[in-house]
């Protein structure tokens, strides 16, 4: 990929360039080039430690890249004078581990930001905020406070805080991998309700059929690098390449790992 | 109370007794010595003695009403205002303490070690007198009650900056990429987001610090105050030297409870209203 020519700034919603990032000697994201398109929907899967969750915290700097440019719509987010406050209000991000403010209630943890970032007056705020509630179906829990709901409940005004704020595109980091299993179906649709709406997303998921379902964009990581990528039915229903063949048929299949297997690998990748 | 427990056959056929029954017996020996103890104290006090050297009811019959008028309420003026003062700058040493800057972090560093290890007694008489002698024609708003806010707080705030930080750090970093990821500046996801969920961590170390900035209050003598400006210990002192009499002394300390278990009480009831915000 990084011999495409460079395009003209803003025609991407996100373009990444030969980005490089270490933490200390470990170099954590080896060249990365990457673009995403107004109202693509990208999900991006592969091993623990393949850098998934580190390219998606560079593309709003919450870490800062070793080295490399990433571009949010015609702004450059790794030029040292970006205004970063103000680029961040246009990119939702949804965490892991939710997030919400737990010292203020649902509405509050939705129209906060709403006022003291982008200036709307609290009546708008509420407004806005009830209609994204509204959204993600968690109208009936204006007044509760995070630590009083469910982890699919916490997730779902998460998503609605980062709607409130209109982003451009929103970033999900793994949303599902710290929910219980039962929980997981009504964030996801959530996040499906969302991309069939236009909303450009980029999504780390470790859920194969959510991808393969919602993604137009199938992008596989191993190692620091993009191994594979292209139409989610292909990559996932009909890997190129080798790495890519074997971590799904790990995740497809837990059950028929045997620990000989197991066992191997790790001599392999300590070798 | 409870059930008298369970295997009557093992309780017939051997003496032993259930481990719950131990823990009773056990309990119950505790409770008999502990008032044993009390009796025998009770017993051998002379009373008479006692009362005529501690509990005078003449003696605080003369005490009152100043001895709350002006001990007690000064007492809780020096200490509301110096804990005031070191809310204030230990909040702001904490922030700084924390700073990306490597001087605002090597200053309130410096300042936490230093104030820290100075007796209050010395740093509340070096304000006292060595500012208005730095800076002559200094003066103090509001005379000594300035000097004992600035004088006591200063070595309060290093204790609190102590406090604050570590209630700063105890709010996850995901509160803090969270406010970020919403375009909140660095100082106000500080002052929206991370430190109202510290000050919820702060509130039983700072009534720690509140209650002993009440009883720092009593180093308030070394200033020479006037008759007026008396807090509870120089006022049971100077009682006690005129009445030739220890129960000022007792007094005092009640006068002290009675701001302290109050405090006490009201953090209980913050604490579980914030409970509920978990």
């Amino acid at each position: 990929m990084p011999t495409q020519p460079i395009p003209a700034p803003g025609s991407h919603a996100i373009s990444i360039r030969n980005l490089k990032k270490s933490f200390g000697s470990n170099e954590v994201l080896k060249d990365i080039s990457l673009e995403i398109e107004p109202g693509e929907v990208v999900c991006i899967i592969g091993p623990s430690g393949s850098g998934k969750s580190t390219l998606l915290r560079c593309v709003n700097l919450l870490e800062v890249p070793t080295s490399g440019t990433v571009l949010v719509g015609p702004d450059e987010v790794t030029h040292p004078d970006a205004d970063l406050d103000r680029i961040r209000r246009r990119i939702g991000m949804v965490f892991q581990s939710f997030n919400l403010f737990p010292h203020l209630t649902v509405l509050e943890n939705l129209t906060v930001a709403q006022i003291k970032v982008l200036k709307r007056r609290k009546e708008d705020a509420i407004a806005t905020a009830r209609l994204n509630l509204h959204r993600v179906g968690m109208s009936h829990k204006e007044d509760a406070y995070p630590g009083q709901l469910s982890g699919g409940q916490q997730q779902r005004v998460a998503i609605a805080r980062s709607l409130s704020m209109e982003p451009q595109l929103m970033l999900f980091d793994e949303p599902t991998s710290a929910l219980d299993p039962e929980l997981v179906g009504e964030v996801l649709a959530v996040m499906k309700s969302l991309a069939n709406e236009g909303m450009t997303m980029v999504i780390v998921t470790h859920e194969m059929a959510f991808a393969r379902e919602v993604a137009d964009r199938v992008v596989f990581m191993d190692g620091g690098y993009i191994v594979e990528q292209g139409l989610a039915q292909e990559v996932i229903g009909n890997p190129q390449e080798e790495r890519t063949q074997s971590f799904l048929h790990r995740v497809l299949n837990p059950m028929v790992i045997d620990a000989a297997e197991v066992i191997e690998a790790e001599e392999l990748s300590t070798a | 109370m409870s059930t008298q427990t369970t295997y009557p056959a093992a309780e017939v056929a051997s003496p032993r007794l259930t481990r719950r029954q131990k823990a009773r017996l056990s309990l119950g020996v505790q409770y008999a010595l502990g008032i044993a103890v009390i009796g025998l104290l009770a017993f051998m006090t002379d009373w008479a003695t006692f009362s005529a050297a501690f509990l005078r009811f003449d003696i605080l019959e003369r005490m009152l009403p100043r001895v709350i008028l002006i001990g007690l309420v000064n007492t809780i003026i020096y200490a509301a205002l110096a804990f005031v003062f070191a809310f204030v700058v230990g909040l702001l040493l904490a922030v700084m303490r924390l700073s990306s800057v490597a001087a605002y972090r090597w200053f309130a560093g410096a300042y936490v070690e230093f104030f820290r290890g100075v007796p209050a007694l010395v740093v509340l008489f070096m304000v006292a007198y060595g500012i208005p002698n730095a800076f002559p024609g200094f003066q103090f708003p509001g005379d000594k009650y300035g000097m004992v806010m600035v004088g006591l707080g200063i070595t309060a705030a290093a204790y609190m900056a102590e406090t604050f930080r570590a209630g700063i750090q105890a709010v996850p970093k995901g509160q803090l990429e969270a406010a970020r990821t919403l375009g909140m500046s660095h100082t106000r996801t500080m002052a929206t987001i991370v430190i109202p969920q510290a000050f919820r961590v702060v509130i039983p170390p700072l009534t720690n610090e509140m209650i002993l900035l009440v009883k720092d209050s009593s180093l308030v003598y070394v200033l020479g105050v006037t008759a007026a400006q008396y807090e509870l210990t120089k006022f049971a002192q100077d009682f006690l030297n005129r009445s030739v009499n220890a129960t000022p002394l007792i007094v005092a300390a009640l006068c002290y409870l009675a701001i302290t278990l109050p405090l006490s009480g009201l953090v209980r009831k913050l604490e579980a209203r914030y409970a509920k915000a978990r």
